[in-house]
């Protein structure tokens, strides 16, 4: 925003008031809630020498335990990504017997603590739990104490990001714009592709984000079900908590600064790809 | 192309839509649906499209049975009140979507898409707003751009539903203008809805009114302003002035007033509803009157070529208020204040018996 031209004789006079309370208010309370602990976090990795920081960061263990814990992440989101937009559809655009406690389950995974999360959906896959036992027994597919399990529990805790921002905009959609498309004789697929998707894409990219950032950071969940085999189901906050339970709070540090720089990396790129494509399209002006 | 609907009745939950409805659009014609909002002549146009399902009764596009199609195939161009562009394509994107819709096999290359979008720009006058979004576009231009857009599929039918509702008054002018020049064009069969009585006589060819689900009279600008046939179309139709009267012979008996009129057709005794337009009114500001109906004036509004008196009822007619629109020099003439007694006389009177709805 731009202040009004006119106003500047008077001192930037704004007509909206409290802009000095607000921003101090919010800078403030950011700096003590995010940017400090994050600071800590830096300066604490500090007391190691470059050299002795890369050698923590890099070993196979950690390594293994990076792609595990950003690619299981990222799969999840898609997937959310995918059923979110299913479920958030199903639930504004039809009305169904039971469709309010649909609505109430998405927030389930958001309101349970994540240990029992966990603890369910480690006893549901487990090989002799209900669907366990059917994967396991009948198709022969473990998916308990693997990487597959941590992607369940990380799936199951993203569900609510991608539907509840997705909800909002697909109530705004106007009926009307799909009705244009159809009498300009598009097929209801292409009515899809070219009309109502191009709207959805921002929020969709949105939970996908929040979905994403919220997998990367989750520990109670996954830990259960995951296994927490070295090299192959260990997730990079499992490793920080050992770290810090043998009292090598600088390896955990060194662990941290590398997941931060990593989800920012990735939120600045998912980011960048959300403005690039409204710019394209002309929704910032 | 000709449309017939036949027999069309369509409800939501208790409330009747359309009630057995039937009309004939002739090829080539210009025709606006007309009536107060929740008549029903929205839904009889996304019926015809095929928006919407009738729960029964026929839509026949040119002699076919169209009803079971679906309104990808009925080839019909609808634009809609509030333009419904696709708000994340360029104009031009947005004008090209029908013909990059089409099946592989009828679709146009690159370059003749590019020239028709180009001409059809150019037919609604905005061909340099081609990179431009919708959000920047004024409501009349967009308005354009979707008629445009519904125009670049060659449609058989063009259907308006309030194309011009959403603008302003002065735009909205000039849009009715520029759409009967259009027509003359390209002499597509054209429906348009609207709710304004003006923008209907003014544009269209014929006009169909309707009202409660059900068609009230179909004819000419002229034929259905000079011939209202029924109390509903002459209350739609312009400003009126109603009076509740009983049919004496060559008088008319409203209350204790006597209003000489010529009752061809009515037996003596019938109660009638009679209306007057304001032009057909006029005022007598001689206290020794005893013809016509007792009134005091309550504003005089003198702008424009002709001058409205605003009255009350006295007497028999307290509680009505009527409306009398006189030349300029005619108000200066009889000098009237607030307040004053006046009689009112009616030049022409058109009767209704009571009995009819409305």
């Amino acid at each position: 925003m731009t202040a009004p031209a006119a106003s500047a004789h008077h001192g930037a006079r704004r007509v909206l008031p409290g802009f000095r309370l607000t921003l101090g208010y919010t800078l403030v309370y950011l700096s003590l809630i995010v940017l400090i602990p994050t600071a800590a976090v830096f300066l604490r990795t500090m007391d190691l020498s470059f050299g002795e920081f890369l050698d923590v960061i890099s070993s196979p263990r950690l390594l293994a335990s990076y792609r595990l814990s950003f690619g299981a992440a990222l799969l999840a989101a898609a997937i959310n990504a995918l059923f979110g937009l299913l479920l958030a559809w199903a639930l504004v655009r039809y009305s169904f017997p039971g469709k309010k406690i649909v609505d109430a389950l998405v927030d389930l995974p958001f309101a349970l603590p994540t240990a029992v999360a966990g603890i369910a959906l480690a006893t549901l896959y487990a090989r002799n739990g209900w669907l366990g036992s059917i994967f396991e027994g009948l198709l022969g597919f473990k998916i308990a104490f693997t990487p597959w399990g941590v992607l369940v529990a990380l799936v199951f805790i993203g569900l609510p990001f991608v539907v509840r921002t997705l909800q909002p905009i697909l109530e705004d959609l106007e009926t009307e714009l799909e009705e244009a498309a159809a009498s300009l004789g598009a097929s209801r697929w292409q009515t899809f592709r070219h009309v109502v998707l191009p709207v959805l894409t921002p929020p969709l990219m949105t939970g996908f984000a929040l979905a994403f950032a919220r997998a990367v950071g989750e520990y109670g969940s996954v830990i259960f079900i995951a296994g927490n085999i070295p090299l192959v189901s260990e997730i990079t906050p499992l490793l920080i908590i050992t770290r810090l339970e043998q009292y090598d709070y600088t390896g955990a540090t060194s662990l941290a600064v590398v997941m931060l720089v990593f989800s920012f990396a990735m939120l600045l790129l998912i980011n960048c790809l959300q403005s690039w494509s409204a710019k394209r399209t002309g929704r910032t002006a | 192309m000709s449309i017939q609907v036949s027999h069309i009745h369509k409800r939501f939950g208790s409330f009747v839509a359309l009630d057995d409805v039937s009309l004939d659009f002739h090829a080539g014609e210009l025709v606006a649906l007309l009536g107060p909002s929740g008549c029903g002549k929205t839904t009889l146009l996304r019926i015809i499209a095929g928006l919407e399902q009738a729960d029964s009764g026929n839509v026949i596009l040119e002699g076919e049975d169209a009803s079971e199609r679906h309104v990808r195939e009925r080839q019909v161009g609808f634009v809609f009140q509030h333009y419904a562009l696709f708000k994340h394509m360029t104009v031009f994107d947005n004008v090209a979507f029908g013909l990059r819709m089409k099946p592989r096999g009828q679709r146009p290359d690159d370059a003749s898409i590019a020239a028709k979008v180009h001409a059809l720009l150019d037919l609604v006058q905005l061909d340099w707003l081609a990179d431009r979004f919708p959000s920047q576009l004024s409501g009349g231009q967009r308005q354009r751009i979707a008629l445009a857009r519904a125009l670049a599929v060659e449609p058989r039918v063009l259907l308006l539903d309030e194309p011009f509702g959403a603008l302003d008054a002065k735009v909205r002018k000039e849009l009715r203008r520029w759409l009967r020049k259009l027509h003359d064009e390209l002499h597509i069969t054209s429906i348009f809805v609207t709710h304004d009585q003006e923008e209907a006589l003014e544009v269209a060819d014929r006009v169909v009114l309707m009202n409660h689900g059900r068609i009230e009279q179909v004819g000419t600008p002229e034929a259905v302003y000079n011939h209202p046939a029924t109390p509903f179309v002459y209350g739609f139709l312009g400003s009126v002035n109603l009076f509740h009267g009983r049919v004496e012979d060559q008088v008319l008996q409203v209350g204790d007033a006597s209003v000489p009129h010529a009752t061809g057709g009515f037996a003596s005794g019938a109660e009638v509803f009679a209306f007057a337009r304001p032009h057909e009114l006029s005022i007598l500001t001689d206290p020794n009157a005893t013809e016509g109906l007792a009134a005091s004036v309550v504003r005089v509004l003198s702008f424009g070529v002709s001058s409205r008196v605003e009255l009350d009822g006295r007497g028999s007619a307290a509680g009505q208020h009527f409306e009398v629109e006189l030349p300029q020099a005619e108000v200066g003439k009889l000098a009237l204040q607030p307040g004053q007694h006046v009689r009112l006389l009616p030049s022409r009177l058109r009767l209704f018996e009571r009995s009819t709805p409305g």
